[in-house]
Parts: structure tokens; sequence; C-alpha cells
């Protein structure tokens, strides 16, 4: 039943009962569901940030800053961490043990390449002296790549967990269940990071 | 019994409490007229609500008070009564809304014949700036101001050689003159308000904002600062003095100019001091820590 | 009427769902410490957040004795002062009444109202809790760091809030900005389940529809925290950068105390719209629970269906969506673009009906009932009548062009007192009141009970009602003192005197809720089965107070929850799990 109809019901008429199923708002699992509130909430979050950061440039002391080059590469790593991960998932579906532990294997590496490149990066800003937080632009830059950093490293801990469970030989079901968030979970961080990467380079 | 008796005491009360308590607005001194009528169709309307709502609970309360045995009455809704209730109230609340914005308009238009001067704020005193005879304020700069030039008035910009700078928190005004006020504060946000005048506004640092009126009373109004702007907040206070044009006219020809007062710091400048604002004026700084 | 005859009624198919497996406590220290049971966790939200809703209130008698009797208390310094309004006012709106209603109320109800055994994520629910104890503990801390708390108020706009001239710029600010954070995230762990659990979690039967309102109420202002607390977290971090890293994304060059600081370019008015885009749903966040639990003490008390139900799920949804859109309303004055305060005071008209339907919805379902005078009732009809009043203020303060003479002035201070301080905590306090009796079994003590109300209800009114006429004079919001004017009368100060003195009368009777709470939990009256005879879920628990799991066997859902005063009925109430071919129609049972 649409969410339309659902809304408009009179509860006080309808009586037949209905099978629980369908009483989920959502057909998905409730961790996909909890998730996905989850990301609903960190777009906000990140959706904020940008448009703060749009405002802020409107000022007159805003100096744009060039990107390290080594964002490219991590940019690079980063996709393959979330392909890597995505593969775990396309395995887990196929009940592929071995799948799964290269594509969390290849992820989780991939993730801590991107979390030491993106240090780089913040060395190599550092040595061309883009220290001076004075400039809204560096302080903004720090800031939003500390904060998807932030993100990633969380879920790192997931992948973690996930990982010990692959140890562990726990039922496929289960596995595929925090496969499949960590990949969702990733895929999200691809697309904040691509939006942020393309906007740092616009501005 | 006692519950019916009590929201009707209540719902009385506040009504006589309203008509005869002291505590009211003081008699306009501006041209905000329009924004006391506004306030007065508000309350006859939202009276009216308020007072409709907590009478019929009451009785209510009164005639369906519990019966053992009774049963309520079973309407799980009535869709002509909630149109109805959303119609009335939705001419209600556009009874007030469309006056109020109209007033609003004219809050937010500044008649052409406007003359400016400048508030400025700091913590916690109030200062005050006219253009001089060229009739334009000098443009103005944080990283000017200094111990000479507390205003921050561009030593270089020609407009601001003449305007005349006020800084013991008491200016004129003359009466029946539309003014626009420009806010500027230096440090942090204050907001200047006349309760008499029935408008204020904030002043935000890094930029300036402004509001306009037209006194119409002759006499002394208190300047109270309405946003929290630190310890001193509460006696941050300046005087506005309304005047006729002339003796207004004679009280800004004794003000002196920008020049005059960089002229005046030059020749005393052994005396001067790191800190720009040596002497406490405002609630002194120990309470701030 | 449009009751459906029950012989008209499809069977209901046996249920199939096979049980969640729950999680079990095995030590007395994940029982009841480190529980991951919804309900304990309830008990620790509420009992936290009303210990410090008495630090906070502790404070507004501080605040209090200083305006009523400003010469008397030389203790009470400025900048005590200041301190004490900032964190007088954090503390009642967010790690009180957001945390009781969502993290409290919330998690208690939500499981037993919509028939499940607990929340979805019960690790996750456990967390939010220490997280949100960490947050408060923050808090207090920050009283007793070098320079003391923050006082640039609980708005902690900047530049002021991190420099020198504010009390708590060196230390307090940042405690609080983190305590802040805490608290969101901590949030967001609950809120997460709160969403989910109801999406997800209900039992058979229990569509949309069949929610009672108070979890309408939760679920959506649980929605509107989760959306709006991020844009408290930007503005929250961002300062933390200006103050610790001395970037400038709020500050503008400013010369402090006659020092040139090396701040530029930044914008003040930035944090204010990040602030009010939080502070405007804020607001609903505590009303939209109140709205919904209130709803159901009128109709379980008034024995009467709740009036125009679909009008009041509607309107929670609406005036919830609205409220993302009339920020501004609160920066009529700042400075900001006049033009905007057409836009802001259209929309803030416009939730004013909506909420004016829920009001007259309310009475009309005490209209044609059949009222109970229980201490629930009393504090529904005590809440009507303060939450009309307070929203009634609210039409002046939206209205651009009246705001601009009351902005900032104890007007200011006495609508959101009367309208998101006393009507929500009257209702707190209706709850609590009716649902005692589930949580420990026993009924509260009427007397006490009565004396209570009485006193709150009058007392609180008597508070804040006359604050209004000191707006309307210009008395200041956040003055320390009034000091000389040429036009506050000297009975403005008798005013403020007698205010004070109520204040804390009523502040010192809220010992005998306590008292009431605490002996009742021994010698109450034993309340058995659904003393209130009501129909929804939470009643139906095959123990009283439930156990863990909740439930015995899953209830099924054949009807809403006010099914009260139902005609051919013999009782006057048909609980949710009741099936049509159970309901006694004086012919015995179908
Ligand atoms: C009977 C209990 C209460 C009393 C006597 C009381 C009293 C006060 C006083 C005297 C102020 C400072 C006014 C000023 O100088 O500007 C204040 C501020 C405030 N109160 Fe209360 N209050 C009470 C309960 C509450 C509750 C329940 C709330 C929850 C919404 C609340 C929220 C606030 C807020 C948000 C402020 C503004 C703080 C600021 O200006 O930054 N208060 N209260
Ligand atoms: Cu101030
Ligand atoms: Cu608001």
């Amino acid at each position: 039943m649409g969410i339309f109809q659902q809304l408009t019901e009179k509860p006080w008429l309808t009586v037949e009962g209905k099978e629980p199923a369908e009483q989920r708002a959502f057909s998905l699992e409730s961790p996909h569901v909890g998730l996905r509130v989850f990301l609903a909430v960190a777009t906000v979050l990140f959706t904020l940030f940008l448009v703060v950061y749009v405002e802020r440039m409107t000022f007159p002391d805003w100096r744009p800053l060039s990107e390290p080059w080594v964002l490219w590469l991590n940019t690079l790593v980063l996709v393959i961490s979330s392909a890597g991960f995505h593969w775990a998932w396309v395995n887990a579906d196929r009940g592929d043990l071995d799948g799964i532990k290269t594509g969390l294997l290849a992820g989780g590496m991939a993730s801590f390449a991107f979390l030491a490149g993106q240090l780089w990066a913040w060395r190599l800003l550092v040595d061309l002296g883009y220290y001076d937080m004075a400039n809204p632009a560096i302080g903004f830059f720090y800031l939003l790549t500390g904060l998807h950093g932030l993100h990633l490293l969380g879920g790192l801990v997931a992948w973690f967990r996930t990982s010990a469970k692959v140890k562990a030989e726990v039922g496929l079901a289960q596995l595929r269940l925090s496969v499949g968030l960590c990949a969702v979970y990733w895929h999200f961080l691809l697309v904040v990071w691509l939006v942020l990467f393309g906007l740092l380079l616009l501005t | 019994m006692l519950v019916p008796i009590m929201l009707l005491l209540v719902g009385l009360g506040t009504v006589v409490f309203h008509f005869v308590s002291p505590w009211w607005w003081t008699p306009i001194a501006s041209n905000w007229g329009y924004i006391d009528d506004t306030i007065i169709l508000t309350f006859w309307v939202t009276g009216v609500v308020f007072v409709g709502v907590v009478l019929f609970i009451a009785w209510c309360t009164y005639r369906y008070r519990y019966q053992k045995g009774k049963k309520a009455d079973y309407e799980p809704e009535n869709a002509k009564l909630e149109w109805w209730l959303t119609i009335l109230t939705t001419i209600g609340v556009a009874a007030m809304l469309a006056p109020g914005l109209w007033v609003w308009n004219d809050f937010v238009t500044v008649p052409e014949d406007a003359a400016e001067f400048e508030v400025v704020a700091k913590q916690w005193e109030w200062t005050y700036r006219f253009p001089g005879k060229d009739g334009k304020l000098g443009t103005t700069d944080a990283k000017y101001i200094n111990d000479d030039n507390p205003f921050g008035i561009n030593p270089k910009d020609k407009n601001g050689r003449d305007d005349i700078l006020i800084d013991d928190g008491e200016v004129h005004l003359p009466i029946n003159q539309p003014v626009k006020v420009l806010l500027r504060s230096i440090d942090v946000l204050h907001d200047f308000g006349i309760v008499q005048f029935r408008a204020k506004m904030d002043m935000v640092p890094g930029t300036v904002t402004s509001f306009w009126f037209t006194p119409t009373r002759i006499g002394e109004f208190d300047v109270l600062c309405f946003e929290l702007c630190g310890v001193g907040h509460y006696a941050m206070r300046g005087m506005v003095v309304v005047d006729s044009v002339s003796d207004f006219q004679a009280w800004l020809d004794e003000q002196p100019t920008f020049a005059q007062s960089l002229a005046e710091a030059e020749s005393d400048s052994d005396k001067s001091s790191n800190r720009v604002f040596s002497e406490a004026s405002s609630p002194d700084r120990e309470i701030a820590r | 009427m449009a009751y459906v005859a029950p012989a008209e009624v499809e069977q209901i198919p046996p249920a199939e769902v096979e049980d969640v497996e729950l999680y079990h406590a095995k030590s007395w220290v994940t029982k009841y410490v480190f529980s991951q049971d919804a309900k304990v966790i309830a008990i620790q939200y509420s009992a936290t957040a009303i210990a410090i809703g008495l630090v906070g209130l502790v404070l507004s008698w501080l605040m209090r004795l200083q305006l009523g009797f400003p010469e008397l208390f030389d203790f009470i310094e400025p900048s005590d002062y200041y301190q004490f309004i900032t964190v007088h006012g954090m503390i009642m709106v967010i790690y009180l009444l957001t945390a009781l209603f969502l993290g409290g109320f919330g998690n208690y109800l939500i499981p037993l109202m919509v028939g499940a055994r607990d929340m979805v994520f019960p690790y996750v629910n456990m967390v939010s809790y220490w997280v949100y104890l960490g947050a408060v503990i923050l808090l207090i801390v920050s009283f007793f760091v070098p320079g003391g708390a923050t006082g640039a108020g609980w708005t902690l706009y900047p530049p002021q809030a991190i420099l020198s001239g504010t009390p708590g710029s060196e230390g307090g600010i940042i405690l609080m900005l983190v305590s802040l954070a805490l608290f969101i995230i901590g949030f967001t762990m609950g809120g997460l389940n709160y969403v989910v659990t109801v999406l997800q979690a209900r039992t058979r039967g229990m569509t949309l529809m069949r929610l009672p309102l108070t979890i309408w109420g939760i679920f959506t202002a649980t929605v509107l925290a989760l959306l709006a607390f991020p844009a408290l977290l930007v503005g929250a971090v961002m300062m933390t950068f200006d103050k610790l890293l001395g970037t400038s994304f709020f500050m503008p060059a400013l010369v402090e105390m006659g020092v040139y600081l090396d701040y530029g370019g930044g914008s003040p008015l930035l944090f204010q719209h990040l602030f009010w885009f939080f502070g405007h749903p804020e607001v609903y966040i505590v009303a939209l629970p109140a709205f919904g639990i209130v709803s159901d003490l009128i109709s379980v008390h008034a024995r009467r269906h709740i009036f125009g139900y679909r009008m009041m799920v509607w309107a929670i949804v609406g005036i919830g969506a609205l409220s993302f859109v009339v920020w501004a309303h609160h920066m009529y004055v700042s400075g900001m673009n006049p033009w905007f305060g057409f836009f802001f005071a259209t929309t803030t008209l416009i939730i004013a009906v909506p909420t004016a339907l829920k009001v007259y919805n309310w009475t009309l379902t005490l209209w044609k009932g059949n009222i109970r005078f229980t201490l629930p009732m009393l504090f529904a009809l005590a809440f009507i009548v303060t939450f009309v009043n307070g929203g009634i203020t609210g039409l002046f303060l939206g209205n651009v062009v009246v705001d601009v003479p009351l902005s900032d002035t104890m007007f200011v201070v006495a609508h959101f007192h009367m309208v998101m301080g006393v009507a929500p905590l009257l209702v707190v306090f209706g709850g609590i009141y009716h649902w005692f009796p589930l949580i420990t079994g026993r009924m509260l003590h009427e007397g006490m009970g009565q004396f209570h109300f009485w006193v709150t209800f009058i007392g609180a009114y008597t508070i804040f009602l006359p604050l209004h006429y000191l707006g309307f004079l210009g008395v200041p919001r956040r003055y320390f003192e009034m000091g000389e004017t040429n036009f506050i009368p000297e009975s403005a100060q008798d005013l403020n005197a007698f205010v004070t003195v109520v204040a804390l009368t009523v502040g010192v009777a809220q010992i005998v809720f306590f008292i009431n709470l605490f002996w009742s939990l021994k010698n109450g009256k034993l309340a058995g089965h659904n003393p209130w005879k009501a129909c929804s879920l939470e009643w139906r628990t095959a123990h009283v107070p439930p156990r863990h799991g909740n439930f015995d066997d899953l209830p099924v859902v054949y009807r809403w929850a006010y099914d009260y005063g139902v005609p051919g009925a013999d009782e006057d109430f048909i609980p949710q799990d009741v099936p049509p071919d159970r309901v006694s129609t004086g012919k015995g049972e179908v």
C-alpha cells in the first residue's frame, strides 16, 4: 500500500488483519533501514557543511587554494576500496567465502591507504605553507577532509568487526548482512568524497 | 466542581489582569504607531481565541464530567466541522498577518528624505557619528581603529575628515526629521534599541545594519542594548535627546570633527598608550575576569 | 455511525512470524547498569534528565533571586548571572526536555506501544545513554574549569561566545560545545532506534494509522531531531575551530577591548542561521511528543476516542515539516536582509493553523466525553490552557513587525517559558502520573498529587503571565539588573519580587512530587492491570510492570488505540488486541 493510502486510512473502520511483513514500512532488513537513516543524517550534516562552505565563499577574504595532486591518487584508492567491498558483497550473495575475504581485505587495505594518503595531503599542504588558518578555504579543507576521514575511521571499526566474524565463521546469512552494510556505507563515503573533492577542485 | 471553576477563574483572571495591569507600554515617541495598532489587533484576535478555548473547556469539564455507566459520544471525525475551523483560523491568521506585512513594508522602506547618522557600539558603550558638511560619512574599517581613531575611519578618505564624532553616549536628534540609523559594531553583537521608538536592530561586526524612524516627541529617551554582548550588557546605556531643529543644530555645531580630534590627539601624543580604550568607562573588566 | 459490526469482519490468520531473539542479561550489572532493555534505559535517561533538570531549576531560583531582589544577593555577580541563564537554558531545553521525552518516554513507550519486545538495536541504545551521561557530566564539569561555564546565552552567538568579554570564554565554551557534540552523537544513536523500531518492529495489525498519537509525536520529533541536530553540530564544530585553531568561519575582523584580533572576514550571521535551523525544530522536538502524549491522556481520561485522529496525525507531520522553513523568525532584528521577514512571517503564521487544529481537536475530544478528573487529566487540561496562552504570544513574535518592539524583551522569555517550558513540563508530569502504575505497579498518592498539580499549574501560570507585561514595558531579557531608566516604573520591581516569591514556592512544592514518587514506590495502592482502562498495548502485558521482552506472546492488533465508547459494546473501551469476535455486546461474547 502506498504511503499516501496508509496515511489516509480511517483506522476506526479498517479491521481486517495484515501479514506482519506488511506492517514494516520497508522490505529491507532492519539494520539496513537503520543504516539508511544514519546515512540520511550524515547527508544532512555534509550538505550543511557544503552550504556553509558556498556561503562563506561569497565573502571577500576567500582565497582559493590549489589542491595537492595526491588527492587524485587518493580518489582512485577510495574507488578501489569501495569496489572491494562491493566485490565482497556480490560474493556474499553467491555464498563464496573466499571472494568475501578477498573483497574485505582489498577494501580495508585500500581504506587505510586512503587515510594515509589524506594525511600525506595535509603534510603537503603544510609544506606548501598552507597552514594560515585565517584563510577560510584552508580551514574548510582540513575540516571537510578530517570529517570525511573520521567517518571512514568509524567504518573501519565495522570492517574490523566483520572481519572478526569471518574469522569466527559465523553463518553466511549473518555475514552477508554485515558485508552488505559495509558496502553500502563505503559507497556512500565514496559519493561524499567525490562531491567534496569536486567542490574543492572547483573553488 | 473545582476544575471547571478554576479553569473559568484562570481564563477570566487573565483577562482581568490584562485590563488592570499597570504595566503597559510607554507612550510612543516615533512614527511607528502602526506597530502599536498591529499589536492591539493581534491582542483582540488572539484574545478572543484564548478566552473562547478556555471557556469551552471549562464548560465541557462541567457538562461532561464523569458519570458512572455513561458512555461518551462516538464520532471519530467530523469533516465539516474541521473544515470550518480551518477556514476560520486561516481568516484570523490572515487578519493579523496582512496588516503586519504591510507595516513591515513601511519599516523596511526608507524614505528618500531620511537623514543618516551612525551608531557605533563597543563593549559596553555607545558612540555616534554624523556626516559633516559634505553630507557623506567617511568609509571605515576595523584595521584603522586605534587610540586616535576609535571609529576606524579611513584617514585617506576625504569624506571622513569632517565627520562629527560623539563619544559620550548621548546623541541629539531633530524632531520630525526621518532618520536612517546606520549601525556598526567594532567588537561583538549589540542591539541598538529605544523602547519609545518601538524599534531596534542588531549591530553585527563586519557589516553595517540599519533601520529608520522619525522622532515625534521632544524628550530624553534611554538607549538600551538588546543583544547579550558580554558581562556589561545590562549596563550598556546611552541616551537619545530629541530636540527642536534649532537646538539640535546648536548642539551639533559644538561637537568635534574627525580632523579636529586627530589634531588634538597629535598635540598630546606623548600620553599615548598601546591600548586603545585605556579608560574603563563601562562596567569594570574585573567582573569579566 | 460508521462502526463496522464485528460480524462483517474477516478473520485474521494466525501469527507466523518467528520471534526475535532477545539479548539476555547475565549479571546484575548487565541487567541494571549496562542494560540493553529499553525500559531500563528509559529509567536511566529519565533519572539523569530529571537530576540535571533540578540543577537547572536551582539555577532559575538564583536568577529569580537576583531579578527579584537585585541589591540583596551580593554573591551573584553579573558574570555568574550570565553563566546561570546560559546553563539553565541549555539544560532545560536539551538535557532535560529533549532527553526526557525521547530518551525517557520514547524508550519506555515505543516498544510497548507498537507491540515489540524491545528496540531494534538494543546495544546501540545502551551506548546512547552512556554517551548522553557523558555529555551531562561535561556540562557540569564546565562550571569548575577556570573561568567557569560559558555565559554566552543558550544561543552561544559568536563572536562574543569565544571572546574575553563573555564569562567562560576560556574553557567553559569549549566544554559546552564538546558536550553538545556528545549529546548529538548519543542522541543520534538513540534516535536511529526510535525511528527504525517504529518503522520496522510494529506487531501484526499495527498499521501506521493505528499507532497511538504518543508514538506519532515521538516518532516525528525524533525525525526532526535527527535532521536538525546536525546543524547545531556544524555550528559547534566550526566555532570550536574558530576558538582553538584561529579559523575565521564566523569571526569578522574586530577590535576586542582595544586589541585588533587576527580574525577576519567571517560571518556571525552564518552561525545564527545554523543555530536556528536547529533551534526552531528543537522547539517542536519538545512540543510534538508533548502533543502526542497529551492526546492520549485526554482520550483515555475523557473516555472518548480522540477527535479527528487523522487530522491529528497530519498536523503532527505537517508541523514537523513546516518547522524547517521558519527558523529566521528568531532573526527578524538580527541584521539579516529585512526582506526575508516577509517570507518567514508568512510561514510562521501558517504553522499556527495546524497547531490550532490540534488544540480544537483536544477540546472536541473533551466535548461529549465522560471526563474523569484524574491527575493525568488535570495536567492535560492545564497543558491546553498554558499551551494556548503561549501559542498565542507566538503569533505576536512571529508577525515580523510586532516582533520588533518585543524581541529580546521579557515578553520573549515569558512566551517560550509558557509554550515550551511550562506546557511540556505539565505533560511530563501528566505522563508520569499516567504511566507510573505501569512502570512500578503502584498508583501515585492522589492527595499529594492534587496538591502538586494545583500549586504547579496556578503557580507557573502566575510566574510567567505577568512577565509578558514587563516585556511590553520594554524590560530586556538577559539583564542582570534593570538599573535606572526614565520609563520603567518602580512597580515593575515589585512585580519582579512577587514573581520571584511565587517561583520559589512552586520550586519548593516539587518536593511533594518527589516524596510522592518515593513513597508510592513502596506504599502506593496496587495498580493491577490497566488501572485507567486504556486501550493501547502497553497496558496489555502479561505482567505489571512489564518484564524483559515486554509481552509473553506478541499481541495482535485488531483496532486503533481509541475504541472508547464504542456503541453496542458492553464496556466503554475495547483494547487494541481484542479481536472483533471477542467484544462483549450485552448478549455475551459473540
Ligand atoms: C519554574 C521554572 C523556571 C523558572 C523560574 C525560570 C526562570 C528563568 C529566568 C529568570 C531566565 C532568565 C531570563 C533573562 O534574564 O533573560 C530564564 C531563561 C531561560 N529559561 Fe527558564 N525558568 C524556568 C524553567 C524553564 C524551563 C522548563 C525551560 C525549558 C524550555 C526554560 C528555558 C529557558 C531558556 C531557553 C532561557 C533562556 C536562556 C538564555 O537567555 O540564554 N526555563 N529562565
Ligand atoms: Cu548588549
Ligand atoms: Cu522558532
